[in-house]
């Protein structure tokens, strides 16, 4: 029975909860719409794949069979005007989430150049640090604020594709149809890079995977001086003063504390 | 046994699409399907492998998919603007002769006799005597110099005249409050729009390209030109025009193609 166990951990847990509301690094819908995100973008791409190959910018470029979606032109139509609802109204959710809550405001800003300059040293000597998933480093901030801008822009040039004489006045902002579908493309090339790196990223620091599906940790701009020792299943931000003999990084907390538990 | 091209495309014919393949590995493609979401829910690089055998052909999906479609057709109308222009070009940005597109390919076009030739009339039409080419001459003419779009994604600027669609069906009597004028071709290839993309100022019943009698491979002798729809809603060769309140699935739309197209 599962009655005893709930017992024995709510006085565990109780005490640790701080009197203000503990929120996760990721919360609840925030998660949903990156899924259904992801999900969203990788019909558009596939589907977008297919129909590229109907009528191609580029003459070496096929997008193979086996990576599009729809064997049949119509069918890569017909899944990318499916994806495209999807696509764009959890856009908008997620978009308005952002700005209301002022995670964007939090996460993303402020930019600074220094900054992004000494990040992209620190990835390239391989010396970035992970151990805080709740402060993106200015790379980050640069590549999910961009992409979020190409997001829009894609939505805007496929909508100036989609219907290019009801909305000639928009249409005509971008130039020639021609030029429009290459713009279309060159932000979904921004879009499949900004996917590799950030994939690749992600399973290089599963516990960004992981909050990403969990929540992560719990962030009330005060972190909780003892790590919660029941939930094992997310990782805890776990702040302890490190051993400055054992430590050569100057960045604090080891990341895997929890391991060595 | 026809060979399929190998890259499909809507320029050659590629119906009927055969089912046998699909019917003989029915078992084998579900196998797929159960062992592809597992896969898929893993990783984004395993769901890659999901496209790999096409989900949409299976009849659930393809009547999902086509029913968001016929969605999407009412999402369009919503959005047409009936009195709003297309971009209209100079002649000198005028392509000559066209590009050709149809079902089959360019020599297969069979071409119509314009001498014997007659245009029909049929639904909901007061005036349903037929016209002769030479009367269709006797009209006033409207030019268009717009720009054609195929669904493909290729474009051209072309020089289209003819009486304006809606004059036409005026003066034919014809219920302008119907929803659908239905097209018949002499290739039996069907199409229809709604009646506010037939009304709207730029959809003429073009007759000639460029100043010149329409060629064969064009629609010779009397097109479909409409600046507020793809490239295949613009029926060639046209037979009879049927003004109706009935939908009937048209050629392309049959074929999975979104019916209402327009741009």
């Amino acid at each position: 029975m599962s009655a005893p166990a709930v017992k024995s951990l709510t006085p565990e847990i109780a005490p640790r909860r701080a009197p203000t509301k503990l929120a996760r690094l990721h919360p609840l819908p925030l998660r949903i719409m990156h899924w259904i995100n992801a999900a969203a973008i990788f019909i558009m791409i596939g589907s977008g794949w297919r129909i590229y190959n109907d009528d191609v910018l580029f003459g070496w470029l096929h997008f193979p069979d086996f990576l599009v979606i729809g064997k049949w032109a119509q069918y890569g139509l017909q899944w990318h005007f499916f994806g495209m609802w999807i696509f764009v109204l959890n856009g908008i959710a997620y978009l308005s989430y952002g700005i209301a809550t002022g995670r964007f405001r939090r996460k993303l800003f402020p930019i600074r150049l220094r900054e992004f300059v000494a990040t992209v040293g620190d990835a390239l000597r391989f010396h970035l640090t992970h151990d805080d998933l709740t402060v993106y480093n200015a790379v980050q901030r640069v590549l999910y604020l961009g992409v979020i801008l190409v997001g829009i822009l894609i939505v805007i040039t496929g909508l100036c594709l989609w219907k290019p004489v009801q909305f000639s006045e928009l249409a005509g902002l971008f130039g020639s149809f021609q030029t429009i579908r290459l713009i279309h493309f060159l932000c979904m090339s921004a879009i499949v890079a900004f996917i590799l790196i950030h994939v690749t990223l992600a399973l290089l620091v599963p516990q960004s995977l992981v909050a990403m599906i969990t929540g992560g940790p719990t962030v009330n701009g005060r972190p909780p001086a003892v790590a919660e020792p029941v939930r094992v299943a997310a990782p805890a931000p776990v702040v302890e003063p490190a051993p400055p003999a054992e430590s050569a990084e100057p960045a604090g907390p080891m990341p895997d504390s929890t391991k060595e538990r | 046994m026809s060979i399929r091209p190998v890259t499909p495309s809507l320029l050659r014919p590629h119906k009927p699409i055969d089912q046998s393949v699909s019917k003989q590995n029915r078992r084998r493609i579900e196998t797929i399907n159960r062992r592809g979401v597992l896969r898929g829910t893993l990783t984004l690089g395993a769901l890659a492998l999901l496209t790999g055998c096409d989900v949409s052909e299976e009849p659930s999906v393809q009547d999902a998919l086509r029913a968001v479609s016929a969605w999407n057709d009412g999402a369009q109308a919503a959005i047409f603007r009936p009195d709003h222009l297309a971009p209209t070009f100079s002649p000198s940005q005028v392509v000559n002769p066209p590009r050709f597109n149809a079902y089959y390919d360019i020599q297969d076009v069979k071409p119509v006799d314009g001498a014997a030739w007659k245009l029909e009339l049929a639904g909901l039409i007061k005036d349903q005597r037929p016209w002769t080419l030479q009367q269709i001459y006797q009209l006033p003419e409207q030019e268009l110099i717009i720009r054609h779009i195929c669904v493909e994604g290729w474009d051209y600027i072309g020089q289209w005249s003819g009486p304006n669609l809606r004059a036409f069906l005026t003066r034919i009597g014809a219920d302008l409050t119907a929803k659908y004028v239905y097209f018949v071709c002499n290739d039996d290839f069907t199409e229809s729009i709604d009646m506010a993309s037939a009304l709207h100022p730029q959809s003429i019943l073009a007759t000639k390209y460029a100043g010149a009698p329409i060629t064969d491979p064009f629609g010779f002798p009397l097109r479909l030109r409409t600046a507020v729809k793809l490239g295949y809603k613009n029926a060639k060769w046209i037979r009879t025009i049927e003004v109706t309140n009935t939908f009937r699935p048209t050629f392309w739309s049959k074929q999975g193609e979104n019916w209402f197209a327009g741009i």
